[in-house]
């Protein structure tokens, strides 16, 4: 049982009793391959008001614990422990009864919006049927109580709302709604899953706002899973760490994130880019979590510990405090750890050597050659209505006019949220168009004046890694056959493709023997590294990747990150890096271009835009990412931007922001009139800096 | 695309893969020492699999039969015994004899030259044909796509019987094998839309569009990659073809277009035989087990086939289990082929 001292002034509820309890749970599935341990052995409790956060990597059973403390797991999977939700055992209590409790004393908040609302029914249809049949209302209370819930969660007017169906909801107000529903009938217990892991930064940060309101009114406790190391800080009072289905490292938010003592939590904690700095390689942990099927004895995180010693591989440890440590740790080397003349936990994880800058890394940037130009690239499509006559009803501005340039050897991070405008960006220069308006030349050669060969030959010149590593390799065959097609359709003689797959191979770190395999015996970030070779294969002067880690884990990704820097260095290529995570952009980017609505409205040198972000979205868009780091995530204040990204078939007059901008809200009249009359222009602030607004004014928000 | 990898094949089979042939030229990847290519890992993973080995060995005992069995009996399918009307089996008539003296294993084994390459040409003609045109359909779109269904639309509403019918007076006298493709032509189409909607649907996945930002052209992307992802599909409805074409040959003639007599095909000899099938049984016992023979066969090679183009079937992967490493062993000494076998499966 986890039990930590009460912090003055952060355990609010420290002295009442724990409403939630589970001991010693285990959960196993059977499987074809045997039997699966996916839980084995968490225990934790919380108290009302409190916000215990579990994070932990995919695979590590966080999911499938909270599952099981809702009972919502499948017949087939046996469940074994306590789990005391106000004194009561619930574990073992039937569907019907559990039913009973599902949505009155526990609320849940699942991660995909979308699927947990019925597309058929209303929302007030919806938050109607949780309360009624847990409480006894009339039809007309109930609504009325739904119209209250809507408007605690802050949709905007909710007596109307109420009677819109999911479909009209954006991915952030479907969140709010299931907020809504979740704290209906003021549960004891909130359990979040992974809730704002679907949603944008911007978004994010409202739902989480809304998450702590809902707290604030029902004084309940909140159960937050995530993998995301950032929203914890700043969100939960205390933290469990989970790795193969174990809780390994506990305790306060401060005591796991300033003092780290278990290997696993100081790798997690190293490999994470962050905001406020972009200094340094990131530290990956080496290897992929164990298969929970037949673990081997001894510690589960054993095979990819810097410190292991023969003792790991013998026994598993338990969570218990070690000596001289403030919080339980599940490491027999944890009472090393930190002390004096002991191991210092920041050198525990060998550092990654930052790669030599390559030759043209150290000219200056004007006298590189661009790599890619792209000039006013527009990207209309119509809106048609009609089923017969077909005619067109408005235009959907994906992209409106964008203009960038990269250099050799450079990275250009591409940022913004879903729905900007950033893959219709990316597609059109991977298609290399004849054109809708605007240029783009690739090495100097302008594409709209491109005959076929020509074309085809460019396309050996720009590749692209694509986000879902799954997704974009062929399963049905083998690697060595993926890897050899872009050079066999660019006519290399058989040889040289057979000397050339082991090379790529190795290039990316796997082994020339894998080239048999095929991608499903792979791991995620492994597939990842064999688009990545795909990519390389024909030598390209230009990678787009678009969101290369953003399907990966944190440990995972900052192999990949690292690799990526590394062949940037070594091979002189150079990235355009489409991403949402500000992050990783921070870190890997040398110039960055924020896209708001089809346009860019900042763009310059990365740490120019990071440190003094002039134009109000990018301030915003900063400002919400949050930090793993909980004493600044407290003190920092985020700018919350009011409702969601206006429709692409629905520009705003004047500024594309201006309905949505903070900055907007306090101009005066006459300054006010110009956003709404005046389309704002990309102006210089400073040598390679620029941004889109009129009233441009740096402000440190990180 | 599945087709074209239809390993050992026998001689007589020869005009079967001529049809996937161009096609294949593609598709095979160029075999480079220390990788071993698609094609090779197909093969090693069929190899594997003991039931569809059984499959091929079937196949190839019933094409011996259908060849070489006349060559051991001295009766011909044309000769008739008037000494033994509805005989049952004997030395003498192995299969036994019909109503009106006729050797029932010649009989047999003429009908089933007929029919197992009726039968198999018109599965891969109709799943080739399918497949080409329902992926071209589905990739391309537009018009290309509006003038495929319209064809697929009209054909489908055609009553086929009617037309083969019509036509067969045409093609009287002509070579057998115009058969073949009028059948074939009749039966692609349900297949063909079911593949135009699958290609919608992989069209849009990322590793199609990797192939195209990779300058991959548009006909080896939908040989190599479309076409390769539904093989599960492909591959049961050749199955299935083939099956119904022996069958679906057999109606037509026995209503008198097609195979004439005294021309036999398996269709027409069951045909023959059902109405004696409580009473005189060999009469429909002995060509209908060559037809659950070649059913069967071609059922268990199609099962192999899927396993080994799918990497998420289990039972092509050499699992280190005990009873596996055991026949792994046992195939590895037959053939030195299978010995590298282990390089997938080591994981």
């Amino acid at each position: 049982m986890i039990e930590t001292r009460p912090e003055p002034g952060r355990a609010p509820a420290a002295a009442t009793a724990p409403v939630l309890e589970v001991e010693d749970l285990h959960v196993t599935f059977p499987s074809e391959a045997g039997e699966v341990q996916a839980v084995r052995g968490v225990s934790y409790s919380v108290r009302p008001g409190e916000v215990l956060g579990i994070v932990g990597e995919s695979g590590s059973g966080k999911s499938v614990s909270s599952m099981a403390v809702l009972g919502l797991l499948p017949e087939s999977a046996s469940v074994r422990g306590a789990i005391r939700l106000g004194g009561r055992d619930i574990l073992g209590l039937g569907d019907r009864e559990m039913s009973r409790i599902r949505g009155r004393e526990i609320g849940m908040v699942f991660q995909d919006p979308l699927s947990a609302l019925t597309p058929v029914y209303s929302i007030g249809t919806q938050i109607v049927e949780a309360l009624q049949i847990h409480q006894d209302l009339s039809k007309e209370a109930a609504r009325k109580r739904a119209i209250e819930l809507l408007d605690v969660v802050g949709i905007p007017d909710p007596n109307r709302r109420v009677d819109a169906f999911p479909h009209e909801f954006s991915g952030g107000m479907r969140q709010r709604a299931m907020i809504a529903m979740a704290i209906a009938n003021d549960p004891k217990v909130i359990i979040a899953d992974e809730p704002t892991t679907a949603l944008d930064v911007t978004i994010q940060a409202q739902v989480l706002d809304v998450l702590k309101k809902a707290q604030d009114v029902t004084g309940a406790a909140i159960v937050m899973i995530t993998h995301d190391l950032g929203v914890i800080a700043g969100f939960a009072d205390r933290v469990m760490v989970m790795y193969a289905g174990k809780p390994v490292e506990t305790g306060t938010v401060d005591q796991v994130y300033y003092t780290p003592r278990m290997p696993y939590t100081i790798g997690l904690l190293g490999s994470i880019p962050r905001l406020d700095n972009d200094g340094g390689p990131l530290i990956p942990i080496e290897g992929t979590p164990p298969s929970m099927v037949e673990l081997p004895p001894g510690c589960p995180f054993a095979a990819r510990c810097p410190i292991t010693i023969d003792r790991c591989l013998e026994v598993e440890p338990s969570l218990v405090a070690p000596e001289g440590v403030d919080h339980p740790v599940a490491c027999i080397r944890g009472y090393e750890l930190g002390r004096e003349g002991g191991l210092v936990p920041e050198e525990i994880y060998p550092v990654p050597e930052l790669p030599e800058a390559g030759p043209q890394e150290r000219l200056p940037r004007a006298e590189r050659a661009a790599v890619l130009e792209v000039d006013d690239l527009v990207k209309h499509f119509p809106l048609m209505k009609g089923a017969v006559f077909k005619r067109r009803v408005g235009t959907v501005r994906a992209v409106d006019g964008i203009s960038l340039e990269i250099r050799e050897g450079e990275t250009l991070g591409l940022v913004g949220e879903s729905g900007c405008g950033k893959t219709t960006t990316l597609l059109e220069i991977l298609d290399l168009p004849t054109g809708q308006g605007g240029t783009i030349s690739v090495l100097g050669k302008d594409t709209r004046h491109l005959k076929r060969a020509d074309r085809k030959a460019l396309r050996r010149d720009v590749q692209v890694v694509f986000q879902d590593p799954m997704a974009s390799l062929d399963a049905r065959m083998p690697v060595g056959d993926i890897l050899a097609e872009p050079l066999e359709t660019h006519g290399w003689s058989k040889d040289r493709i057979a000397a050339r797959i082991p090379e790529l191979l190795e290039l990316v770190g796997l082994k020339p023997d894998h080239a048999d395999r095929y991608p499903q015996e792979f791991s995620g970030g492994q597939r990842q590294r064999i688009s990545i070779a795909r990519a390389l294969a024909l030598e390209p002067k230009l990678v787009i990747l678009d969101e290369p880690v953003s399907a990966l884990d944190v440990s995972i990704q900052a192999g990949v990150l690292n690799l990526l820097n590394d062949l940037k260095a070594r091979l002189g290529l150079s990235y355009l890096f489409v991403a949402h995570d500000l992050s990783v952009v921070r870190h890997t980017a040398d110039r960055v271009a924020v896209m708001y609505l089809g346009r860019i409205v900042e763009v310059g040198e990365t740490h120019k835009v990071f440190e003094a972000p002039s134009h109000p979205y990018t301030q915003a868009l900063l400002s919400a990412v949050p930090l793993p780091d909980p004493h600044k995530e407290r003190e920092r204040r985020r700018i919350l931007l009011t409702g969601d990204l206006p429709s692409p078939a629905d520009v705003p007059s004047g500024c594309r922001f201006r309905n949505r901008c903070p900055k907007f809200a306090q101009l005066d009249e006459a300054k006010a009139q110009q956003c709404r009359d005046e389309d704002p222009m990309l102006h210089s602030l400073a040598a390679d800096h620029s941004a889109a607004c009129h009233h441009a004014a740096a402000l440190q928000v990180v | 695309m599945s087709l074209q990898q239809q390993p050992a094949l026998e001689p007589e089979e020869a005009p079967a893969v001529a049809v996937g042939a161009p096609l294949s030229s593609q598709v095979t990847a160029p075999v480079a020492p220390g990788r071993s290519g698609r094609l090779r890992l197909t093969l090693r993973r069929f190899a594997r699999n003991r039931l569809a080995l059984v499959g091929i060995g079937l196949l190839v005992l019933l094409f011996l039969l259908a060849w070489v069995g006349p060559l051991l009996d001295k009766w011909s399918y044309e000769d008739l015994d008037f000494d033994a009307f509805l005989q049952p089996p004997s030395g003498d008539h192995w299969f036994g004899t019909d109503q009106s003296g006729a050797d029932l294993f010649a009989q047999t084994c003429r009908g089933l030259q007929k029919s197992l390459v009726i039968g198999l040409l018109v599965g891969l003609i109709v799943t080739a044909l399918a497949a080409v045109a329902g992926a071209s359909a589905g990739y391309f779109g537009g018009w290309v796509d509006r003038v495929i269904m319209w064809v697929v639309d009209l054909l489908l509403v055609m009553p086929s019987f009617l037309i083969i019918a019509v036509l067969s007076p045409v093609f009287q006298g002509a070579t057998w094998l115009i058969f073949v493709v009028l059948l074939a032509a009749f039966s692609w189409m349900i297949t063909a839309r079911v593949i135009r909607s699958m290609t919608q649907t992989l069209k849009d996945r990322e590793f199609v569009k990797a192939a195209k930002y990779l300058g991959v052209p548009t006909w080896k992307i939908i040989a190599r990659h479309i076409l390769p992802n539904m093989a599960s599909l492909l591959i049961i409805d050749a199955t299935i073809q083939v099956s119904v074409a022996i069958i679906g040959e057999s109606g037509l003639s026995y209503f008198g277009f097609g195979i004439q007599a005294p021309d036999v095909s398996l269709g027409t000899v069951i045909a023959a035989g059902t109405t004696s099938a409580t009473t005189y049984q060999w009469l429909f016992w002995f060509p209908a087990g060559c037809l659950v023979l070649v059913g069967l066969a071609i059922a268990f090679i199609g099962d192999g086939l899927r396993d080994a183009l799918d990497p998420n079937a289990a039972g092509a992967k050499a699992k280190p289990g005990k009873a596996r490493r055991k026949a792994a062993a046992a195939r590895a000494a037959a053939s030195p082929q299978t010995s590298e076998a282990d390089v997938l499966g080591s994981k």
